[in-house]
């Protein structure tokens, strides 16, 4: 049996959540206070995963760059490659909150989307 | 001269939530005074996600959260002025503000809400010695550079103060491609929250040093290092402890401070510990008739709080003008004390006639507590005994007070909260 000590970042209350392993295989988590943090424990020994933001170029808006989110969380592992596609891609104005920017980024499957109104001009 | 029921002072998170709260109160007089081009304040900025969970239930980046609640305001149709400097607010609520347009215009009103924010601590109050070069930025300003003008300060970075601001920071820099080389922290702890310190540094291995400060800035134009070391219980630096970093980046994140010139000048009494205005139940300030919420009464983790405080502020505006615009006074005044390990509480104090059934008083500790209560007596007599696995300075606490428990008491003077261990 192996336990890891984990923040949940599920929300800004950052419980201490304690991960009891067996052979890789999750068998209890505690230190919880809600729903999230159990997912969150049991995908973070695993799989863990992160939503990437950052910002995207944009031409002939009302804004020089235009906030932007992956639409859900993506391998921890591949934040880096995202972030490359995300740096190399340009928007043209409108964009508007939700629009997809960049289809299936780096090949995760997950689009990458606006976060704020950037009006053309 | 137009006048306004309330005046706003702040198109923030804070002014946007009590406009909307207002105008849904049944109030049609409402002026959102902005000094920024576009509404929002600092939640433009703030491009990462975490917000709006208590609020809207779902994770949001701030320009997101910020629309949701733009939205609102054009949807009712409350008026607002951008790009427009509130100069004065005077005791009997006349505003004082410029703009480019109006030039210099006094606005009577009936109520005033203060929703100012707050603002970054510089380099002059942290007393850092060495060369004034360029390549010195608070952290709020490189996050302004990057997210919203689009470009990179530096590309080795090394961050003072492990505020919010400052973690987000070491993250984004270094998805943009920077080295971060170092967070240091003068205090034993962090400044920051918990889940921030496990995305933006345990993700990306950026070593934080508690208890350390900087000691030594080189670089005649530009910083080329930065030289740091521990410091002792007393925070001073310890000889012998002191690491040299390459780098062309210094960013500051050590604190932020409620943004009251306006309130002072107003004449509105001041806390010392938030450095806000001292409120009441209604956060409404000593000068009746004028409200505070959001960062400029106390600052605030989550801006999930800053709406819904702010929400109450708005509302609290309308009941006074209905009301009659005034003073409330009565002997039933409840003092809100905070003592052994509790730092301050917002409200200070409780005017048990105008309470509503239940009032959430916020705090922060002063140290980190592990495994320890916190309890609230109603004069000499605990009433409340909650465990709390970690409590820590960074991250805001509350309690929630019912009406009815109050009544309870009738001679009630005299709430206090503390951290207990047992």
């Amino acid at each position: 049996m192996e336990t890891r000590e984990l923040t949940c970042i599920g929300c800004p209350m950052g419980c201490l959540v304690t991960v009891t392993l067996d052979n890789g295989e999750v068998k209890e988590v505690t230190g919880n206070t809600c729903a999230k943090g159990d997912i969150y424990a049991r995908k973070e020994v695993v799989n863990p995963t992160r939503i990437v933001t950052s910002t995207v170029k944009i031409v002939g808006g009302d804004k020089e760059r235009v906030s932007v989110k992956t639409a859900n969380d993506i391998p921890k592992s591949k934040i880096f490659e995202v972030m490359k596609d995300i740096d190399a891609a340009e928007a043209k104005a409108p964009a508007h909150i939700g629009d997809v920017l960049i289809k299936d980024v780096a090949g995760t499957g997950v689009d990458v989307i606006a976060t704020r109104n950037v009006e053309a001009i | 001269m137009k006048t306004y029921d309330i005046v706003i002072v702040g198109g923030g998170p804070a002014g946007l939530a009590a406009a909307v709260a207002a105008k849904e109160a049944g109030n049609d007089s409402i002026l959102i005074l902005e000094r920024d081009h576009e509404l929002g304040g600092i939640l433009n900025q703030c491009i990462h996600n975490g917000f709006g969970l208590h609020t809207f239930k779902e994770e949001l980046t701030g320009p997101e959260y910020a629309y949701r609640f733009i939205k609102q305001v054009l949807d009712l149709g409350i008026e607002y002025k951008l790009n427009t400097m509130v100069m004065d607010i005077a005791p009997d609520k006349t505003v004082t503000a410029m703009n480019r347009e109006d030039g210099m215009f006094q606005i009577p009103a009936k109520a005033v809400i203060l929703a100012m924010g707050c603002r970054e601590r510089p380099r002059g109050a942290l007393n850092i010695p060495g060369y004034r070069p360029a390549g010195i930025f608070s952290a709020g300003t490189a996050q302004r550079l990057v997210n919203i003008e689009g470009y990179m300060p530096g590309r080795e970075v090394v961050i003072l103060g492990s505020g919010d601001i400052g973690l987000i920071m070491a993250r984004r820099m270094t998805l943009e491609g920077a080295k971060v080389k170092v967070v240091a922290e003068l205090l034993p702890y962090s400044g920051g929250l918990k889940r921030n310190i496990v995305q933006c540094l345990d993700d990306y291995g950026i070593p934080l040093k508690l208890s350390h400060t900087v000691v030594d800035i080189e670089g005649k134009d530009h910083v080329t290092a930065v030289t740091i070391a521990e410091v002792g219980p007393d925070r001073k630096p310890i000889p012998g402890t002191e690491e040299r970093y390459t780098c062309d980046t210094l960013l500051l994140s050590c604190g932020l401070i409620p943004e009251n010139e306006l309130s002072r000048s107003a004449g509105v009494s001041m806390n010392p510990v938030t450095s806000g205005p001292v409120v009441n139940e209604s956060l409404e300030t000593s000068i009746p008739g004028v409200f505070a919420c959001g960062n400029v009464l106390h600052v605030h983790d989550l801006v999930d709080y800053v709406s819904e405080e702010a929400k109450r502020a708005g509302q609290n505006a309308v009941k006074y003008i209905a009301d009659g615009c005034k003073e409330v006074t009565g002997d039933n005044v409840i003092e809100l004390c905070a003592t052994d390990g509790a730092r301050y509480t917002v409200p200070s104090t409780i005017n048990k006639e105008r309470m509503d059934d239940l009032l959430t008083v916020r705090f922060r500790v002063g140290d980190v507590y592990k495994n320890s209560f916190v309890s609230v007596y109603f004069d000499d007599e605990r009433v409340m005994h909650n465990e709390k696995r970690i409590l820590a300075p960074g991250e805001m606490e509350q309690i929630i007070l019912q009406k009815k428990k109050l009544d309870e008491y009738p001679n009630l003077k005299k709430i206090t909260v503390k951290i207990e261990k047992e």
